[in-house]
């Protein structure tokens, strides 16, 4: 039998769109966490970035919790698209955009904090408000730092297999993404099947790793 | 510039419980000054750690005073009374960093555009940009990077920048520290030409003495967070030509 590509593809459309998803919010995130100054920042930045470190059964209960048929958030979502989350492709993304955010978050806002503060003031006395400072100062000189912190992300939910299994499920052609093609194929014995989409995966995230390498290693010259 | 800003004053009172500082928490002391700086160049003279840098910041809106009120002519940019404090952007007050900080990503005509009006043409800016480099002997930077530059073209970009934006006080943060002495005295002698021409409220930091002469009208002695006396620079008496720190 032919090689089934459809995981592979679904596993790059899903962690594209996960992607953009953390990069418009984790930068944000990073943003507030790096130039705020808050009670409660720490929390916020544990809040965000524990599920690095948080078993991927934990995450995924307390996604089906709080994004589940009957959660405000499931209900509303479905009231308004007429689909659940779980169990679907959106929750395919959704379980990827938690496993990819916090590198988000903690890259992107090492990379913010790593700009030259002065600059920024800069930018303020010549009469930048806060945020024209940080879209046009800030964010440009951390660029090189949150690429690499995107391309972590998008490495890291290309390959999400727990989250995702709790959350969406492993239906084929809908949610089955290349991880979850993977352990099935391996318990169908289907070995060839499970070699190629492991070597097709392995290669994807050597090179983007190797980019990042590349790129956070020009940014210290 | 408009005419009420020409004929503005800046007053300065202000009260900073251990200013931060680069020196350690034994050299920590209660910043306490009142001074005005009318039209024209007035320099903060003192050793490093004096507070000097912390006084700019507080004028500048970057450090909040602890008490006491600013205010450019009638206009009131921090009040600690009625706890009123406008905006670092607001102030419109340009800043020239002893680093510089020019934008290190933008061209030199986006440095010295960065602060001009929101709704100029970006030709126009450039226009205008051109215009101050070349008033600033630095016409022929345009096109090169900030990392080209030399210390003294860079000080000049930042000089033209901070006009660019039409200030209504600048604040000088020791920025010509890095240069040789005949560079240094060129570039005093082009911004003194430059404030001749467009009378603004100055201060110029410095522990330099030839650099507070060749350029200011008013010398502010400060040590140890204070205002120790007030001189006409002409007239002014250093202890030594570059203080130590204290």
């Amino acid at each position: 039998m032919a090689l089934d590509l459809a995981p592979l593809g679904l596993s790059f459309e899903i962690a594209a769109i996960a992607t953009a998803v953390s990069a418009a919010l984790g930068i944000t995130v990073a943003a507030i966490l790096a130039n705020g100054r808050f009670a409660g920042r720490d929390l916020l930045d544990v809040l965000f970035t524990a599920p690095i470190v948080m078993p991927p059964t934990v995450l995924g209960y307390y996604m089906l919790v709080a994004l589940g048929r009957r959660s405000v958030i499931g209900r509303a979502f479905e009231h308004v698209v007429g689909s659940p989350i779980v169990f679907t492709f959106t929750g395919a993304v959704c379980a990827a955009v938690v496993s990819a955010m916090p590198l988000v978050v903690r890259s992107a806002r090492t990379a913010l904090e790593e700009t030259d503060p002065r600059l920024v003031l800069a930018a303020r006395t010549l009469g930048a408000t806060p945020l024209r400072a940080f879209f046009t100062v800030q964010l440009p000189l951390a660029s090189r730092g949150i690429v690499a912190a995107l391309t972590l992300a998008f490495a890291r939910s290309l390959g999400d297999f727990g989250v995702t299994l709790m959350v969406a499920g492993d239906i084929p052609g809908e949610t089955q993404t290349a991880s979850l093609a993977i352990y099935d194929a391996i318990q169908a014995h289907r070995d060839d099947d499970a070699t190629a989409l492991v070597l097709v995966l392995t290669a994807t995230v050597i090179g983007l790793l190797y980019f990042v390498a590349k790129l956070t290693k020009r940014r210290v010259a | 510039m408009s005419g009420d800003d020409r004929d503005a004053t800046l007053h300065v009172r202000v009260g900073v419980r251990h200013p931060a500082g680069r020196g350690d928490a034994a050299r920590a002391f209660e910043l306490d000054v009142d001074f005005s700086v009318p039209a024209g160049a007035t320099v903060l003279f003192g050793p490093s750690g004096a507070g000097k840098s912390t006084t700019l910041a507080c004028i500048a809106g970057i450090t909040r005073p602890d008490r006491g009120r600013i205010a450019l002519g009638g206009e009131v940019w921090f009040d600690a009374e009625s706890r009123k404090a406008s905006p670092i952007h607001a102030r419109r007050v340009a800043y020239v960093f002893q680093s510089l900080a020019l934008f290190p990503h933008m061209s030199v005509l986006d440095n010295v555009a960065y602060g001009m009006e929101r709704g100029l043409e970006r030709s126009a800016k450039h226009t205008r940009a051109r215009e101050l480099l070349a008033r600033m002997h630095v016409a022929h930077v345009v096109g090169r990077g900030i990392d080209t530059l030399s210390g003294g073209e860079a000080q000049r970009v930042a000089l033209a920048r901070a006009f660019a934006m039409r200030p209504r006080a600048l604040l000088l943060d020791e920025p010509f520290s890095a240069l040789d002495s005949d560079l240094k005295y060129e570039l005093l002698y082009d911004l003194k030409k430059e404030l001749d021409e467009r009378p603004l409220p100055t201060l110029l930091v410095t522990h330099d003495a030839e650099e507070a002469r060749a350029l200011g009208e008013r010398v502010l002695f400060m040590r140890a967070g204070k205002i120790e006396r007030t001189d006409r620079a002409s007239q002014a008496e250093f202890s030594s030509r570059v203080l130590p720190p204290s």
